[in-house]
């Protein structure tokens, strides 16, 4: 079998499981509505606008949702020594890791997909074609969060603290592109020349390409018995 | 087996050794730098922090950075050693950092008149404080010592990746943290910016501290290195 074939097989059966519970992509959605939510609710009406908020809540809950997302990804395969199938069979580890982070990736982009609308009408956002631009950024955001995370989410599942141990490891690597897509959002939307955030968007795609080389020659490593 | 309890012992004293002749040049440098160096002109006293401030930056970036090198190393050795060595640096690092964050928001107050201005060099620095914590918190929740040295390795070596990302997204952040006063990047000359940074007098306590932290580090490496090693020895004897 070719490793490209292995790994979408692989991250075909991720998200058959997926689709057939329906649980987790529920519970990641409702997450991610409930977040919006709270910045809502969190703020005083009379004196702060959704608007002005809008930039830093949608960050805060993309990388948040992602974070339940990256979760649920090994989890799955530790129950029943589902790992140890996985392990046994015969496809390389690049392609386990590319099977496992194309699944995490098209999870998160569903979510991503979902939130992302609701967001633009919870907090008033202009409907302009900018949001295109914006959307953009989240794929850009959401390929280097979940190859960081699939690989992070391969270790901390290893130990009895998987749920508090991968965002206490992962955020640290999160905050890089949070930072450049948190700054070439709030650009986008106040219509400035593309000079003035596409650095940041250049930033965002190199610690993609960087992270997913990288991950792609750790996670072996990671996978070793 | 008491062989190399022996062994770990002597690079235990050798350690200590190293750190007391790195402590007493500290005081040196405190007598320095507070008795014997002028106030400098634009930021009196505060001014005298740089000598402790930078240096532990210096201190605390080598030893998160060898961390990573020595990941790399260990991969490519499978030397479990190497581990013991980046558990090592990664917790002097940690020390350092602590310095670093506590030295950093006592000079920003008086100067910049906040404890904390969320200038992004410091707030790196604490986002590297806290990648450093995650990794201890991994490491201690790991049982099988293989496995704790391969993720360290992991973590380390994304750590060093991660640091070039950080230092970009610093330079494209708006920064009012003072430039650096040595090794700053390239400027044209005869820009005001690029004149000497700091003159002689001030310079060299700032010099001798560099020296005595890397001291300081090489010491306290060297040390819980050797407590890490019998720890290590005494475990593999329970279990023997």
């Amino acid at each position: 079998m070719s490793a490209v074939r292995a790994a979408l097989a692989i991250a075909g059966k991720d998200l058959r499981i997926e689709w057939r519970h329906r649980t987790a992509l529920v519970s990641a959605v409702v997450f991610a509505v409930l977040v919006l939510l709270v910045f809502i609710f969190a703020r005083d009406p009379g004196t702060l606008a959704p608007r002005d908020l809008a930039p830093s809540v949608l960050w805060v809950t993309l990388a948040l949702a992602t974070l339940l997302a990256l979760n649920r990804a090994f989890l799955l395969e530790r129950e029943h020594g589902a790992l140890d199938g996985l392990l046994l069979a015969p496809v390389s580890r690049a392609s386990l890791f590319w099977g496992k982070w194309l699944a995490n990736l098209a999870f998160v982009l569903v979510v991503d997909a979902i939130a992302f609308p609701l967001w633009v009408m919870f907090f008033g956002v202009d409907p302009t074609a900018a949001l295109w631009l914006v959307a953009g950024v989240a794929v850009l955001a959401a390929i280097g969060f979940t190859a960081v995370g699939t690989t992070i989410s391969a270790m901390t599942v290893r130990t009895r603290f998987a749920e508090l141990l991968l965002p206490v490891l992962l955020l640290p690597f999160l905050l890089p592109p949070i930072t450049a897509a948190a700054g070439a959002t709030v650009r986008i939307l106040e219509h400035r020349p593309a000079g003035e955030w596409l650095g940041w968007i250049k930033l965002l795609a190199l610690y993609d390409l960087v992270f997913l080389v990288l991950a792609t020659g750790l996670f072996p490593r990671v996978m070793d018995e | 087996m008491n062989a190399a309890v022996d062994r770990a012992t002597a690079i235990i004293r050798r350690g200590r050794v190293i750190t007391v002749v790195a402590l007493m040049m500290l005081a040196g440098i405190y007598v320095l730098s507070l008795g014997l160096t002028p106030a400098e002109r634009a930021q009196g006293l505060a001014f005298k922090i740089l000598y402790v401030h930078a240096p532990s930056a210096w201190a605390a970036e080598m030893a998160f950075v060898l961390v990573g090198v020595v990941g790399i190393l260990y991969f490519w050795l499978n030397d479990p050693r190497l581990d013991l060595f980046a558990e090592a640096s990664a917790e002097v690092g940690m020390v350092f950092g602590t310095l670093i964050l506590t030295t950093g928001p006592i000079w920003a107050r008086p100067i910049w008149g906040v404890w904390w201005a969320w200038d992004p060099r410091l707030t790196f620095t604490l986002l590297l404080y806290l990648l450093f914590a995650g990794y201890f918190a991994l490491r201690s929740a790991l049982h099988d010592p293989v496995e704790r040295a391969r993720f360290g390795a992991v973590i380390g070596i994304m750590g060093l990746v991660l640091v070039p990302f950080i230092h970009l997204t610093v330079y494209l952040f708006q920064s009012q943290h003072p430039l650096p006063v040595l090794g700053r990047p390239p400027c044209p000359p005869g820009h005001p910016d690029c004149a000497p940074s700091l003159p002689w007098v001030l310079l060299k306590p700032l010099l001798l501290s560099f020296a005595t932290f890397t001291l300081l580090y090489i010491g306290f490496v060297t040390t819980r290195y050797g407590i890490g090693l019998r720890r290590q020895l005494a475990e593999e004897a329970e279990h023997a």
